[in-house]
């Protein structure tokens, strides 16, 4: 007698009588909504420039980059000069700045490097020079 | 609460543990400055008069408001500025008619029914935290168990067993009983010769067929000696449909692969073992007590702190009024214990020298979200059984916790819904505005429990790196971060000293912010004697 397979037909059959529950969980596993996806596992997934910022950097910075100010303040990246060097905000991203949490650890070169190029190009600020995810890898811990 | 960020602590010491036992693992987190029992030993003296000596405190959290207490009990004229209306710091409850503006401007108004709240910060208080134990006892704060586990809480992930929530116990007793199995018999077949002695092993064997729940063959399958640990497909009654029917247990095989052993870990962990506590109606009740037992207009609230300067006489803190439309006021004092979250201080001009400045400076705060739902019946308990205790899944939720007080009563209740800790989804959550947040909570929490789709009336969403007071949750220390400057951020600057749950071993926890004040105190108070 195989107890494995005996209880992995109670299991599919609970799942399939168990109503409208046990259909919602096989249903519903990942998606709750029709907004953005949440991420799965310790790294972020989300792909492109704006979909990392509006769901991870507007955390602090907020929506439009705009910053936010309580006992101490998430600066602005709205027109931010600390931004004309590329360099700065990748070195942020992988080692974080003060109470700034090493975000682009948990992100892959690309996406750091998608993230920096968004930003030092939105939200008025005008530079151009792109980041390769090469000078993000090089630039890692 | 403490877990870190990517490759975590948590998740080494879970891969040392899987590896090399527990033992192991309790050395790493030991190293790691978790596990630690806390060297608390009863209340402080600081005996010796200080002559009139002054001490400015900032921040009226738990460790700012420890500091005041031991300073003024011991002769010391001290003032607290707080940037908050109300002290506590991150000691705080959330409940009925609250409101609460978070960074960047969204404010929720807490709709929860009179009597139930959220803890967005702490939550529960290990039986060896002895610090908290004790200003709980002398300040007279009520406590009540807070059920960490509950053997009919669920282990719920998207993946195993089709996304259908297990009981604890069944997985912890299931997979206690195959893995006993499994040893039992690899002892019999001599796997351990090499290792065990031949009388070792008999008791071995005997130990694990009493606790794995196996049978007089050493088997665990279903029958009456697992039932008494895992349950039974049908209890024990009375009358003519009495009888029990033994249940089947789960293959190891499936426990295995569905990964939900994982959330096992939460109850076994020196940190989270019973018995923990919470205070009677609300975290937020020590910090309540706290500002009670200072003397009156000690806490002047709504104080922002933009510079604190020190010579060789004394510290001055320059902080806008906030109440006053920022007006700019000075505070003075001997000394300063500053009892602010380094993510703010670290904005704050502050004269000290470099070694402290780069300790400041090194700490990143971990991101945490914790959302309050209420629900028009307390159907966790009227339909699934659950008094207490949390329920882990792998969603981006990651727990459901149930209230620990005001059992089996009927009425309305409130869920933590979520609680995350770094990661992705602590950002992601941040990220949405507080309505969503709420939505989402439901809306995965509905794939545990379904009533939530009908039962559910109304929400409150903390998202710690929006919280205008600590811009973070807690101090993320990494080994190196904290070989290179912890004891630099402890030590004492001129007439400037550092206190709170960044400047211990206990990071994230009240205990350490306690620790820290009392610790930091005691060496004030020789210095000012030796003076």
């Amino acid at each position: 007698m195989n107890v494995s397979s005996i209880t992995r037909t109670l299991a599919l059959l609970l799942a399939t009588c168990g109503g409208a529950a046990a259909q919602e969980h096989a249903l519903h596993a990942a998606v709750p909504s029709a907004g953005p996806a949440m991420s799965e596992g310790k790294t972020f997934t989300e792909s492109g420039g704006a979909a990392l910022y509006a769901q991870v950097c507007a955390a602090c910075h907020q929506a439009g980059g705009e910053g936010a100010v309580g006992a101490a303040a998430y600066p602005a990246l709205r027109h931010n000069q600390k931004l004309a060097s590329a360099g700065y905000p990748v070195t942020v991203m992988l080692y974080g700045l003060r109470g700034m949490p090493p975000l682009g650890r948990m992100m892959s070169d690309t996406q750091v490097a998608d993230v920096v190029n968004y930003v030092r190009t939105h939200f008025d600020n005008p530079y151009g020079d792109a980041v390769a995810p090469g000078d993000v890898k090089a630039a890692r811990p | 609460m403490a877990e870190a960020s990517g490759f975590s602590r948590r998740k080494l010491i879970s891969l040392v543990g899987a590896a090399a036992g527990s033992a192991a693992a309790y050395q790493v987190m030991t190293s790691l400055g978790f596990a630690e029992e806390s060297p608390y030993r009863g209340p402080i003296r600081l005996d010796g008069d200080p002559k009139g000596a002054s001490v400015l405190i900032l921040g009226a959290g738990l460790a700012g408001m420890t500091a005041a207490l031991e300073l003024h009990r011991a002769g010391y004229r001290v003032q607290i500025l707080e940037y908050n209306t109300r002290a506590g710091g991150r000691n705080w409850s959330l409940r009925g008619g609250d409101t609460y503006t978070e960074l960047g401007g969204a404010t929720q108004r807490c709709d929860f029914d009179a009597g139930l709240y959220l803890n967005p910060g702490p939550w529960r208080i290990p039986y060896h935290h002895h610090g908290v134990l004790d200003y709980c006892r002398r300040l007279g704060v009520a406590l009540e168990p807070f059920i960490q586990l509950n053997h009919n809480a669920f282990v719920h992930s998207t993946a195993g067993f089709g996304g259908t929530p297990q009981r604890i116990r069944t997985v912890k007793t299931d997979f206690d009983g195959a893995t006993a199995e499994l040893l039992a018999k690899a002892t019999r077949k001599g796997a351990l010769d090499a290792e065990v002695s031949k009388e070792d092993q008999e008791i071995l064997i005997e130990a694990l067929r009493s606790l794995g729940g196996l049978d007089k063959d050493l088997a665990y399958r279903a029958g009456p000696d697992s039932a008494e640990f895992r349950g039974y497909a049908q209890d024990p009654g009375g009358g003519l449909s009495a009888r029990p029917v033994d249940g089947e247990p789960m293959a190891l095989h499936d426990i295995l692969t569905s990964r939900l052993w994982r959330g096992l870990q939460n109850f076994l962990l020196y940190e989270f073992q019973t018995t923990m506590f919470q205070p009677v109606g609300g975290m937020g009740r020590i910090g309540e007590a706290f500002a009670r037992a200072l003397p009156p207009d000690t806490i002047r609230y709504g104080a922002k702190v933009t510079t604190i300067a020190q010579d060789g006489h004394g510290v001055t803190a320059t902080y806008q009024d906030l109440a006053h439309g920022g007006a700019v006021r000075q505070a003075q004092a001997d000394w300063c214990v500053c009892a602010l979250p380094l993510t703010v201080l670290s904005q704050i001009h502050t004269q000290v020298g470099p070694k402290m400045k780069a300790a400041i400076d090194a700490v990143p705060y971990a991101s945490s979200v914790k959302i309050g739902l209420q629900f028009k019946r307390r159907f966790w308990e009227e339909d699934e059984h659950i008094f207490g205790g949390i329920s882990y899944t792998d969603l981006p939720i990651r727990q459901i916790s149930y209230p620990s007080t005001g059992y089996n009563a009927g009425g309305k209740g409130v869920l933590l819904g979520a609680y995350t800790w770094n990661g992705p989804n602590s950002y992601e959550f941040t990220a949405l505005s507080p309505a969503e947040r709420v939505r989402r909570a439901v809306a995965y929490g509905s794939q545990i429990h379904p009533q939530y789709r009908t039962e559910f009336e109304t929400g409150i969403a903390v998202a710690w790196h929006r919280v205008p007071f600590t811009l973070g949750c807690a101090g993320d220390w990494t080994d190196a971060a904290r070989a290179e400057h912890y004891d630099n951020l402890c030590a004492i600057d001129g007439r400037i000293m550092l206190a709170g749950e960044h400047a211990s071993y206990i990071p994230a926890w009240q205990e350490g912010a306690i620790l820290s004040a009392l610790d930091t105190v005691t060496r004030l108070h020789k210095r000012v004697l030796a003076a």
